[in-house]
């Protein structure tokens, strides 16, 4: 008997009312994920990474409009649910960090109240012992003197500790599910692999299952065991991350790989993805939003995507996939082929 | 960062600012309201004088203070005067002092407060004691000492109102110009070769300048209805000169009496002019905000 | 090689403590003697040169000092110590604050970091670009006019862009503003403050590819700093490690990433996402920074956080010894080096 997944998204779709039309910014997006489990939603920006994950904690923009799809999360769908049933689960089973901690923060108020504000809400602790709860939090992320730091105000800390303590106040109330909006980008890269550290070592501690949103593909690489490539609203391919490397099939995922500076040994080898991000106002997207800068573009491109095996572990959504070659063995030339 | 541009636009100054204008007013219909009364307002300065019916300043004591009818839509005043003609003639100089206020407590505190968030140092310090000096005076109480030391003339009511707004724009103008002081195009200008002036008057300024027009437009509303408070205590502008504000003034003394049309009338102008002006802020903030919201 | 630009024993240090009110002020200003201030070195002591046509990179984590460096070697600040030397003419000596009027200034330049930052969001592109031929070259009218084009072009930039403001272009499209702007001038030497780091992945590949096509072209020299290591491999010829303000390791770029021999540079390798490698060895960088407020001069800077402190980390500041082509900063250099 398998578990159910810990969060499964089903044929997400979201739409934009804009002054310069409507923008379709995620069309039939899915995907799930497991207790215990880390994956990665990679994108460059427009790819709607980001809108997926405030689309499932309820956060849209409100000129944003959810117009297809669930999203299962313990046998509630998060999309349809009363904005009361959100409220209990926000906070308490899913939870979610940011990417400039300093706005997440509340800049009145000292650290060690703001983690005791979600012990109490959320974590059914007494007000009385949140204080001393709150500093052993504190202590779990590796904030360095607990005690003295719970006193103080966001902006007499650094940017990696701010980051620590909205970790902090996330896993306070011990979630099934936390989602991690690009929760590095702008820190030191040494800092990074400390913060990504922890975050992997309590979701482990935790048994919590992850989402991890970046743009960096290595990143991903690294921090989880599945990567989710998505393009332009669309999921690309969706796959368990050596086998994503090794063997990437779409088209756009191999692209994104030849342009990682870290995969090319010079300048000169490192490729350029071909074409721009196609206008998402647009009312005559083809089926593929890929397929107009796609050099593998075939007829059968036109049509309506395959729809994916379902259990499958490998999913792409490609009429005209790239051989599973062996990455070792393709040329620089064959991999943009 | 995404690599989608914005849809290609033509780039005259005037024509983009006169499309977003349009776009404002058409998403916004009190700023539409408020921007047609603006113009009829600058339309009633502008020609009123020219397409009243009676002269107003023609006394016909024989007609004095007779009700609204059919002659006279307002009615007239203690020296037979029409009141209606006086309440547009009357725009024009209110539009005057407004106007002329605003453009001196502009070019004021707009340059001292932004020359003080720039430099810093000592020219912040004269500054900000300056506009301390002011404050520490009940502002309306200033204005009253300047016009009484000065003499009443439209002249030194319009440079009243000047100084007594002075610290506000002066404070507005140097924060902007602080936070601006070190942004990347500041710096930009110095790699290419910029001297301070030149980025003071043609990097910063042009940044300032929107957000201080927001404020020009209440600070409109405020001189006129200074202007009135002037002339209520005898300190504004001298009979038998036509303004809103004398005249409420002078008709305030008639109120008890019955004829209410003398104060009610230009009073209601005065209303509508300050409402006016405070509504077209609103939509000016909206306009002038350089990143298009959608 | 020719030398074209000599830093020599530069040092930047900023009085700092009191707060920002007039009574901390007047303490600053009154206290008994500068010298008795506590300061800040932001940068202490960094002496490099560059050669011409050299691309030199310049990496080190917030709070390194490389702002600050950056900023002195533009003149855009004034350093407290030391020598800058661009070719025949030391250009420390002049105050930056009327350095903007010098008629060096167009031979250094700088490409930032967020070019819609950097952009006057009231100009155009056209005029962004115009600005230091204006200020720098005296150029006007249709000679002006064909310059900002061939330099549009050369960058890229469609000619209809050009009536564009920076916030109707895309992020690609404003890095390119700014590279051009930079270029215009045709300076010997471009200081590019981390051009990419804003920019998606497949525009950064771009972009970095048309850095190169122009230095290969203009004969420039570049000094590129950032803290994307990947990205400065591939680019620079060498490459300057930074940390708290000073430099601890320099070297030919390959060379310092396959091998590092500082413990900082170790760390710091080994921090970096690389794809295909999931489980390496991670050296994790523990403990606080120092404090750059009056360091002690007798302490490695990295004596709180590294792997191999020992006490003679305590004794004596470590001075950047050479290795053939690679310096290091480090009591131990040797234990690292590479075997024969």
């Amino acid at each position: 008997m398998t578990i159910a997944p810990t969060l499964s998204v089903e044929g997400l779709s979201v739409e934009f009312r804009t002054r310069g039309g409507t923008v379709r910014a995620l069309e039939s997006v899915s995907f799930s994920v497991e207790k215990g489990e880390t994956i990665a939603l990679v994108g460059e920006s427009g790819s709607g990474k980001s809108v997926t994950a405030y689309a499932v904690m309820g956060i849209l923009d409100p000129a944003g409009r959810v117009s297809a799809g669930r999203a299962m999360f313990g046998g509630l769908d998060l999309l349809a649910a009363k904005p009361s049933q959100l409220a209990d689960v926000r906070g308490r089973e899913i939870a979610m960090i940011f990417q400039n901690p300093r706005t997440a923060l509340n800049p009145i108020r000292p650290v060690g109240r703001q983690i005791a504000d979600v012990l109490i809400r959320h974590g059914n602790v007494p007000r009385r012992e949140a204080p001393a709860q709150a500093i052993e939090m504190l202590r779990a992320v590796g904030i360095t003197d607990p005690t003295r730091r719970a006193k103080a105000y966001p902006f007499e800390m650094s940017g990696g500790m701010c980051q620590r303590v909205m970790i902090a106040i996330a896993l306070a109330a011990k979630p099934s599910l936390l989602i991690a909006d690009e929760p590095t980008t702008g820190l030191d890269v040494t800092t990074q692999a400390v913060i990504m550290d922890l975050v992997n070592d309590l979701a482990k501690e935790l048994g919590m299952a992850t989402i991890f949103i970046t743009h960096d593909l290595a990143l991903a690489g690294q921090r989880s065991s599945r990567i989710v490539v998505m393009h332009a609203g669309h999921v690309v391919e969706n796959a368990p991350t050596q086998e994503l490397f090794e063997h990437p099939l779409h088209p756009y995922t191999a692209e994104l790989i030849a342009a990682t500076p870290d995969s090319a040994a010079s300048l000169d080898e490192l490729a350029s993805i071909p074409g721009s991000l196609p206008d998402l106002r647009r009312a005559d997207l083809p089926p593929c939003r890929y397929s107009e800068r796609c050099p593998r573009r075939i007829d059968a491109c036109a049509q309506p995507l395959p729809r994916p095996a379902p259990g499958a572990s490998h999913i792409v959504a490609c009429w005209n996939p790239l051989t599973a070659k062996p990455l070792a063995m393709r040329t620089p030339t064959e991999s943009a082929a | 960062m995404s690599d989608i541009a914005a849809p290609a636009r033509r780039e005259s100054g005037l024509g983009a600012l006169v499309r977003q204008a349009r776009y404002v007013i058409s998403e916004n219909p009190v700023t539409g309201f408020a921007f047609a009364l603006f113009v009829l307002i600058v339309l009633a300065a502008v020609l009123g004088p020219e397409l009243v019916p009676y002269d107003p300043l023609a006394s016909a004591t024989s007609e004095a203070l007779q009700p609204p009818n059919a002659h006279h839509w307002f009615g007239t005043d203690q020296l037979g005067r029409d009141v209606f003609s006086r309440v547009i003639v009357a725009t024009r100089l209110d539009f005057f002092i407004a106007v002329a206020s605003v453009a001196l407590v502009f070019l004021m505190g707009g340059l001292a407060g932004v020359a003080a968030g720039f430099f810093g140092g000592w020219t912040d310090r004269i500054v900000g004691r300056i506009a301390d000096t002011i404050m520490a005076f009940p502002l309306f109480v200033l204005a009253m000492g300047i016009v009484a030391a000065l003499g009443n003339t439209v002249q030194n009511i319009v440079l009243a109102t000047a100084i007594v707004n002075f610290p506000l724009y002066a404070r507005i103008a140097r924060a902007e110009a602080n936070v601006r002081r070190e942004a990347g195009f500041v710096e930009a200008a110095r790699l290419s070769g910029n001297s301070d002036w030149r980025i003071l008057t043609f990097q910063i300024l042009p940044n300032v300048f929107p957000i201080l027009v927001v404020q020009m437009s209440l600070t409109m509303g405020y001189a006129i209805l200074n202007a009135a408070g002037l002339s209520f205590i005898g300190l504004g502008v001298r009979p038998p000169t036509p303004e809103w504000g004398i005249m409420v003034a002078e008709g305030s003394a008639f109120m008890v009496s019955g004829e209410w049309w003398n104060a009610t009338f230009p009073g209601a102008a005065l209303m509508v002019a300050v409402f006016c002006f405070n509504l077209l802020g609103d939509g000016l903030r909206d306009m002038v905000d350089p990143r298009r919201r959608t | 090689m020719t030398m074209l630009l000599d830093v020599a024993d530069v040092s930047k240090v900023f009085p700092v403590g009191g707060g920002p009110g007039t009574w901390a002020r007047l303490k600053r200003r009154f206290a008994k003697g500068v010298q008795e201030l506590p300061k800040v070195h932001a940068v202490d002591d960094v002496s490099f040169v560059i050669a011409k046509g050299e691309t030199v990179g310049l990496v080190g984590e917030s709070g390194c000092g490389k702002s600050t460096l950056v900023r002195a070697l533009t003149r855009l600040i004034d350093v407290s110590d030391g020598t800058i030397r661009l070719g025949e003419r030391e250009l420390s000596r002049k105050a930056a604050r009327v350095f903007a009027r010098d008629p060096d200034r167009r031979r250094i330049q700088m490409v930032f970091q967020d070019a819609g930052e950097s952009v006057n969001p009231r100009f155009t592109a056209f005029d962004a670009i115009a600005d230091p031929l204006r200020r720098l070259r005296n150029m006007s009218g249709r000679e002006l006019t064909a310059r900002v084009e061939a330099v549009a072009a050369q960058c890229g930039l469609p000619l209809q862009l050009l009536t564009r403001f920076p916030h109707q272009l895309s992020g690609g499209q404003r890095a390119r503003v700014g590279i051009a702007r930079a270029i215009a001038v045709e300076p010997d030497l471009l200081v590019l403050d981390e051009p990419t780091a804003a920019l998606d992945v497949s525009v950064q590949v771009v972009i970095l590819k048309l850095l190169q096509r122009l230095k290969r072209e203009f004969g420039m020299s570049y000094l590129f700093v950032s803290h994307d290591l990947s990205v400065v491999r591939l680019l620079c010829d060498r490459v300057l490690v930074m940390y708290l303000g000073k430099i601890v390791e320099s070297g030919p770029a390959a060379s310092v990433f396959e091998h590092p021999l500082h413990p900082y540079t170790q760390a710091l390798v080994a921090a970096v996402p690389r794809i295909g490698e999931k489980g390496a060895e991670r050296l994790r960088l523990s403990g606080e920074p120092m404090s750059p407020i009056d360091p002690d001069p007798s302490v490695c800077r990295f004596y709180s956080r590294c792997s191999r402190a020992a006490d003679a980390c305590k004794i004596t500041m470590p001075a950047l010894r050479r290795f053939g082509e690679r310096a290091v900063a480090c009591h131990f250099a040797e234990e690292f080096l590479p075997k024969p």
